[in-house]
C-alpha cells in the first residue's frame, strides 16, 4: 500500500509539558486508522501535527513523500485547503449561516464560482440525507444534524485525507453512529484516508488499524482503552 | 426457558409446524444458533403438556404427516407474563474472564495475568471490529443491526473492564496470594 502520511520522531511539547516524545507512525492510502488512548496521552497533538496545523518541535512529518513540518504557514494551509478536511468535536459551523452556504464556504475560499460551490453543497447535502437543512442556520438543528453539516464541509472538496478529532464525542450514541457510519462509508467509496482520534473502543471499531498513545509514546504493548492494535 | 417463549411468540401469529417453526426462528431471530429439530419438539411437547399449545391441524403435503400447532389462551397469558419480565441485572461477577485472570495470578504470576489480560482485548477488540463492520454494510437487517448493537456493547463494557484490571493487577495479586 502507498504511505500517505507519516510522522518520524514527532516531538511536540506545550510549556513544559511533553505531548508528544517522539512518535513514529505511518498511514497508507484510503486507510481508516484511529489514534486512540487515555486523556492527555498526546492523541489529538499528533493528529495536528500529521495535519499540519501545528508544528512539531523536533522530528518530522510528512504527506506523500514530501516533508511538510518545515514548509511556512501560508504554504501548509494551503496544502491543508486542497488536500485535507478537518472533522472536530464541534464548534466548526458560522452560527449565521444556512447549512449549504456553511458547506461551499470551503469551495469558495479555494476561488470556485459561487454558483459551483452551491452545487457542490446541495450533491454533499443529498449524499449525506440532508437535503431538507440546506437553509437552516446551526442553531436550528441538532448536535448530530450540526455534526453531519460539519462533515459535508470537510468533504466538500474531496479531501485526500480526513482528519477527524472525536468527531462524536459530543452526541449521543445513535447520531454519533449515524455520522460514524456515513463518514466511512463514504471515505471507503472515495478511497479517502482518515485519521480518527478517539478514546471510546465503539468508536475505533470503524477504523482499520489503531495507533495507540500512552504518555506521548506509543503505547509499548500495543493496547490503549480503546483495545487492541488490529492489523488492517 | 426461552426457547418456549420463542415459539409461543411466533405461534402468535397462526399456527405453524415444527420445521415451519425451525425455519421462522432461524429467519427472524437476529444472530441466534440455528434451532435444533430436537429442541424445537421437545419445547413444543412441554407447551402442549402445560396447555400453553394445542394441535390445530395436520398437513401431509407428498411427505409424512405433519401437526400444526397453536398458541392458546393460557399460552398468550405466559408469552405476555415473560414479555413483562425484566432480565435480573446482575453483573456477571463470576464470569470466565474473572476467573481466568485470578487463578493466572494464583498458578503463574503477574505477567502470567497481563499476557492473559492483553491476548484477551486482542480477541474482544478485534470481535468489536467485525460487528462494527457488519453494521455499516450496505441493507443490513434491522434485526441484526440492533443484535451488532447489543454485542459491541458488551464487548466495550468488557474492554474497559480489561483495561482497568490490567491497571489494577498489582493490587490484585497482592490480594489473591495473601
Amino acid at each position: 500500500m502507498t504511505q500517505m502520511l507519516y510522522g518520524r520522531g514527532v516531538v511536540k511539547s506545550y510549556g513544559r509539558t511533553q505531548a508528544l516524545r517522539g512518535v513514529t507512525v505511518t498511514v497508507a492510502e484510503g486507510e481508516i486508522v484511529a489514534v486512540t488512548g487515555p486523556s492527555g496521552c498526546g492523541k489529538s497533538t499528533l493528529l495536528l501535527c500529521l495535519a499540519g496545523i501545528l508544528r512539531p518541535d523536533a522530528g518530522e512529518v510528512g504527506y506523500r513523500e514530501r516533508r511538510i513540518d518545515g514548509w511556512s504557514e501560508t504554504a501548509r494551509a494551503r496544502l491543508r485547503r486542497s488536500d485535507f478536511g478537518v472533522l472536530f468535536q464541534f464548534g466548526q459551523l458560522v452560527t449565521e449561516m444556512p447549512a449549504a452556504e456553511n458547506i461551499a464556504l470551503p469551495l469558495l475560499l479555494a476561488g470556485a464560482r459561487r454558483r459551483e460551490a452551491r452545487t457542490a453543497a446541495m450533491t454533499w447535502l443529498e449524499r449525506l440525507g440532508i437535503a431538507h437543512l440546506a437553509d437552516s442556520r446551526p442553531g436550528e438543528m441538532s448536535g448530530g444534524e450540526q455534526q453531519r453539516t460539519a462533515l459535508a464541509r470537510a468533504l466538500v472538496t474531496e479531501p485526500r485525507v480526513l482528519f477527524a478529532d472525536e468527531p462524536t464525542g459530543a452526541l449521543d450514541s445513535l447520531a454519533g453512529e449515524q455520522v460514524l457510519g456515513q463518514l466511512v462509508r463514504v471515505a471507503r467509496e472515495q478511497q479517502t484516508t482518515v485519521v480518527l482520534v478517539t478514546h471510546d473502543a465503539r468508536v475505533a471499531g470503524y477504523a482499520d488499524r489503531e495507533i495507540v498513545l500512552r504518555d506521548g509514546v506509543l503505547d509499548p504493548s500495543g493496547l490503549g482503552l480503546a483495545g487492541a492494535v488490529v492489523a488492517g | 426457558m426461552s426457547m418456549s417463549f420463542v415459539i409461543l411468540g411466533l405461534l402468535s401469529a397462526g399456527p405453524l409446524h415444527g420445521y415451519e417453526l425451525k425455519r421462522a426462528h432461524d429467519q427472524r431471530m437476529p444472530q441466534a444458533k440455528p434451532a435444533a429439530f430436537g429442541q424445537v419438539y421437545a419445547s413444543l411437547g412441554r407447551l402442549e403438556r402445560d396447555g400453553l399449545v394445542t394441535p390445530s391441524g395436520h398437513d401431509q403435503a407428498g411427505g409424512p404427516e405433519r401437526t400444526a400447532f397453536g398458541i392458546t389462551e393460557a399460552g398468550r397469558a405466559a408469552l405476555d407474563g415473560w414479555l413483562g419480565e425484566i432480565e435480573p441485572p446482575a453483573p456477571h461477577v463470576t464470569s470466565a474472564l474473572l476467573t481466568k485472570v485470578t487463578v493466572a495470578l494464583l498458578a503463574a504470576g503477574e505477567q502470567r495475568a497481563r499476557t492473559y489480560l492483553s491476548a484477551q482485548r486482542h480477541a474482544h477488540a478485534a470481535r468489536l471490529r467485525e460487528y462494527t463492520r457488519l453494521k455499516t454494510e450496505k441493507g443490513i437487517r434491522f434485526a441484526d443491526l440492533i443484535a451488532a448493537d447489543y454485542a459491541i456493547a458488551h464487548l466495550n463494557a468488557d474492554l474497559v473492564w480489561l483495561q482497568t484490571t490490567l491497571d489494577r493487577v498489582a493490587d490484585l495479586r497482592r490480594e489473591v496470594t495473601q
